[in-house]
C-alpha cells in the first residue's frame, strides 16, 4: 500500500499493578491500519484485546497503567503519538480522529437523556452551532444508520430502543463526527444472530461511506471471516499471529490458530465428527511462564530442539510474504501440523 | 420404536404481567411457550433453538416442571407428570437433571466443590457403595478436574472447569435426562470444544437424552440428532438435523440459518443471506396471524390473519412446520 496507515502502533505494553503482581496484559504490540482497511483482532478473554485498544484511545486510567510504546495517529496534521501526548490532546482526538463502540449497548447510553441529547452532546463538542443544527445532524445520522422514523424517534429513551436499534444509536453517536478510526469492541456479542447480521452490515456500508480504518475486535472467527481484511490472532497478551484473512483460515502459521479453528463446529459440516479441542487453559497473565506462552496447550513444541520453546520466548516472525507467527516451528514443520491436526 | 423417555403434548407455559403496586392487577399474559410437542428417546439430543425471548429456556425448565405448565401434558416414562406436586416429582429429580448457562451463577460461591456435588446424594437420600467422598472424587476425574480439587471453592476454578462442576453434579445420579441450557455459551471458544466433547462422551457411555438449549446454530448442528425452531413461543419448524440444516423449509429458519457468520473468508463472502428486517416483536403482544409476518419477505394477508398450523411437510416424515408459504 502506497497510503500511510492512519494508525501506527509499535511495541506497545500494557500492564497493570495488582497486589498479586504484575499484570501484563498487552505485551510488545506493532501493527498498523489504513483507512478503508478492517483489522479483526481475534482472542480469548484476557489475551488483550480490548486492553490494547483502550490504549490507542487513550481510555486507561494513565495513574494506574504502566503503558510504553508508541501509537500514531497520521492526522493531516501530521502524526501524533497517543500514548505519549498530553491527555487533553489525546480528548480531543476521541470522537473526532478516533472512535469506539462497545460491546452492551444496554449499559453505553445514559438512560436519563434522549437519544437527541446524547448525539448533539457528541456533536457539540466538534462543531459550532445551536442545538437546532445539532439536532439536524442527529437525524441525519439516525437515518442513516437506519432508525425509522428518525425525527420522531430523537426524542426518545434509550429503553424504549431495542438491543440492535440501541447498537444503531452507539454507531451513529461514534460516527457523527466523521473519524478515520472505528474500533469497534464486539459490537455483535450481545445481539441476535439475525440483527448480527444487520449490524455487520451497517458497519462495512459505514466504513465505506466515511472510508475509515476499521478495528473489530471479536471472539467469533465465523465474523471475522466475513469482514476482514487483516488478521491478529492474540493469546496471553501477544499478538501471536498475522496475516491476510485467508492467510489465516487457509494457512494458519500458528499452533493456537490450527487448534482455534479446528475446535469449533462449522455450519453445514453434518457429519458431526468429534471436536478437536485445545487441551488445558490460558495462562496467568501474572508470572507468564518462560519461554512460548502456549507451550502448555501446544501438541507439537516437542518437534521443536534443545526445549526452546521452554527456555526462550519465540519473537513474531515472518513465515511467508506477510505473514507472521510467533513459533519456532518452521513453516514446512507448520503446514505438517496443519495436515496432521484435522487438515484445514 | 419403543416408548418415548419423555413426550411433551401441546405444552404452554403463560406468564402474567402486572400492573404493579400494592392493588397490582393482571394486564395479560407473555405466552413465553406457546404449545409444543416433542418426543425423545435414549441416546438422543434434541436441539431448541431461537433467539432471544424466543422460549426456549422457558421451554427447558418447564418441561422439568421448575416451572409449573399452563397447559399441556408431560410424560416421562408413561407417567403423567404435567401436574406432580414438588414432594411427587422429588424421586424423579435424580432421573432428570438440568445444566445451566452460567458456570459462575449457578454455582454456591460458600460451598465446596464436594459439598455442591454431594449434595445430590443427599437430597435423595442415597449413599453410594464407598461413600460420598469417594463417588465425589470419582464423578471429579470422570469429567476432567482434579479429583484432590474437592476442598475448594468456585471462585478457585475457571469458567471451563466450573462447566466440568455443573456437569458433574447433573450426572451424579446417572439421569436418563438432562436438559443443558446453554451449556457453553459463556465458555470461551477453545474451552467450549472441550465441554461438547465432555457431554458427548457422557451420553455414550450413559445413554443419556439431552435437550439441548441454544442460540449458537453451529454447536446443535453438531450435538442434535433433531432440531426444533422455536419464534415468539411457537414452534416454527422441526425436523432431522440433516434434513433441517441442509433443505431448511421455514422462510424463518432459512434466514436463521443464513444469518450464522461461516468461519471461511472465501465462502463466507459469497454465501447467499437474508438479512431480515426489523427486530422480535415483544412476546406481550405478538402480532396476529403467524407470529413470523412482520419480518418475513413472504408474507400475505393470509399470513396476516390466520395462524399456520404446524403440519408435517416433504419426504420425512417428522419434518412439521408451521407456515403458509413453505420454501421449495
Amino acid at each position: 500500500m502506497t497510503l500511510k496507515p492512519f494508525l501506527e502502533v509499535k511495541n506497545l505494553n500494557v500492564a497493570f499493578p495488582t497486589e498479586d503482581g504484575l499484570v501484563q496484559a498487552s505485551n510488545d504490540i506493532s501493527f498498523t491500519v489504513a483507512r478503508g482497511e478492517t483489522l479483526a483482532v481475534v482472542g480469548e478473554s484476557g489475551s488483550g484485546k480490548s486492553v490494547t485498544s483502550l490504549a490507542v484511545m487513550g481510555l486507561h486510567d494513565r495513574k494506574r497503567t504502566q503503558i510504553t510504546g508508541q501509537a500514531f495517529l497520521n492526522l493531516e496534521s501530521g502524526p501524533v503519538d497517543v500514548i505519549s501526548a498530553d491527555a487533553e490532546v489525546v480528548r480531543k482526538l476521541r470522537g473526532k480522529a478516533m472512535s469506539m463502540i462497545f460491546q452492551d449497548p444496554m449499559s453505553a447510553l445514559h438512560p436519563y437523556y434522549s437519544i437527541g441529547n446524547q448525539l448533539i452532546e457528541a456533536w457539540s463538542l466538534y462543531n459550532e452551532g445551536d442545538k437546532a443544527a445539532g439536532k439536524k445532524r442527529a437525524i441525519e445520522m439516525l437515518d442513516l444508520v437506519g432508525i425509522p422514523d428518525a425525527s420522531k424517534r430523537v426524542d426518545e429513551f434509550p429503553h424504549q430502543f431495542s438491543g440492535g436499534m440501541r447498537q444503531r444509536v452507539m454507531i451513529a453517536m461514534a460516527l457523527i463526527n466523521n473519524p478515520s478510526l472505528l474500533i469497534a469492541d464486539e459490537p455483535t456479542t450481545a445481539l441476535d444472530v439475525t440483527v448480527q447480521s444487520q449490524i455487520l452490515q451497517l458497519i462495512r456500508e459505514m466504513q465505506k461511506e466515511f472510508n475509515m480504518a476499521l478495528i473489530l475486535i471479536t471472539h467469533d472467527l465465523g465474523v471475522v471471516a466475513e469482514v476482514a481484511d487483516r488478521v491478529n490472532v492474540m493469546y496471553a497478551g501477544k499478538i501471536v499471529e498475522s496475516g491476510s484473512a485467508e492467510d489465516i483460515y487457509y494457512r494458519p502459521d500458528h499452533p493456537y490458530s490450527i487448534g482455534l479453528l479446528n475446535s469449533i463446529p462449522k455450519i453445514g459440516e453434518l457429519d458431526s465428527k468429534r471436536l478437536v479441542a485445545i487441551p488445558g487453559q490460558p495462562p496467568s497473565l501474572i508470572n507468564l511462564p518462560r519461554g512460548c506462552s502456549f507451550r502448555a496447550r501446544c501438541s507439537f513444541s516437542d518437534r521443536v530442539a534443545n526445549n526452546l520453546c521452554a527456555t526462550t520466548a519465540p519473537t513474531l516472525d515472518t513465515k511467508t510474504t506477510d505473514h507472521f507467527s510467533r513459533c519456532h516451528l518452521t513453516e514446512a514443520e507448520l503446514v505438517k501440523a496443519r495436515k496432521e491436526s484435522g487438515g484445514i | 420404536m419403543t416408548e418415548p423417555l419423555l413426550k411433551i403434548e401441546g405444552l404452554k407455559k403463560h406468564f402474567p404481567t402486572t400492573t404493579g403496586g400494592a392493588f397490582s392487577k393482571v394486564k395479560g399474559t407473555v405466552k413465553a411457550v406457546d404449545g409444543i410437542d416433542l418426543e425423545i428417546y435414549p441416546g438422543q439430543t434434541i436441539g431448541l433453538v431461537g433467539e432471544s425471548g424466543c422460549g426456549k429456556t422457558t421451554a427447558g425448565r418447564t418441561i422439568l416442571k421448575l416451572y409449573e405448565p399452563t397447559g399441556g401434558k408431560i410424560t416421562f416414562e408413561g407417567q403423567d407428570i404435567t401436574h406432580l406436586k414438588p414432594k411427587q416429582m422429588k424421586p424423579l429429580r435424580s432421573q432428570m437433571q438440568m445444566i445451566f448457562q452460567d458456570p459462575f451463577a449457578s454455582l454456591n460461591p460458600r460451598h465446596t466443590v464436594g459439598t455442591l456435588i454431594g449434595a445430590a446424594f443427599e437430597i435423595q437420600g442415597i449413599t453410594p457403595a464407598g461413600g460420598v467422598e469417594a463417588e465425589v472424587q470419582r464423578l471429579m476425574a470422570r469429567v476432567g478436574l482434579n479429583p484432590e480439587h474437592i476442598n475448594r471453592y468456585p471462585h478457585e476454578f475457571s469458567g471451563g472447569q466450573r462447566q466440568r462442576i455443573g456437569v458433574a453434579r447433573a450426572i451424579a445420579l446417572k439421569p436418563k435426562l438432562i436438559v443443558a441450557d446453554e451449556p457453553v455459551s459463556a465458555l470461551d471458544v477453545s474451552i467450549q470444544a472441550q465441554v461438547v466433547n465432555l457431554l458427548e462422551d457422557l451420553q455414550d457411555e450413559f445413554n443419556m437424552a439431552y435437550i439441548f438449549v441454544a442460540h449458537d446454530l453451529s454447536v446443535v448442528q453438531h450435538i442434535s440428532d433433531r432440531v426444533i425452531v422455536m419464534y415468539l413461543g411457537k414452534v416454527m419448524e422441526e425436523a432431522e438435523k440433516v434434513d433441517l440444516f441442509t433443505h431448511p423449509r421455514h422462510p424463518y429458519t432459512k434466514a436463521l440459518l443464513s444469518a450464522v457468520p461461516v468461519a471461511d473468508p472465501i465462502k463466507g463472502r459469497k454465501r447467499e443471506r437474508i438479512i431480515l428486517q426489523g427486530d422480535l416483536p415483544s412476546p406481550v403482544n405478538p402480532p396476529a396471524g403467524c407470529v413470523f409476518n412482520t419480518r418475513c419477505w413472504k408474507a400475505q394477508d393470509k399470513c396476516r390473519t390466520q395462524v399456520p398450523e404446524l403440519m408435517q411437510i416433504g419426504k420425512d416424515p417428522s419434518h412439521r412446520i408451521a407456515c403458509h408459504f413453505p420454501e421449495d
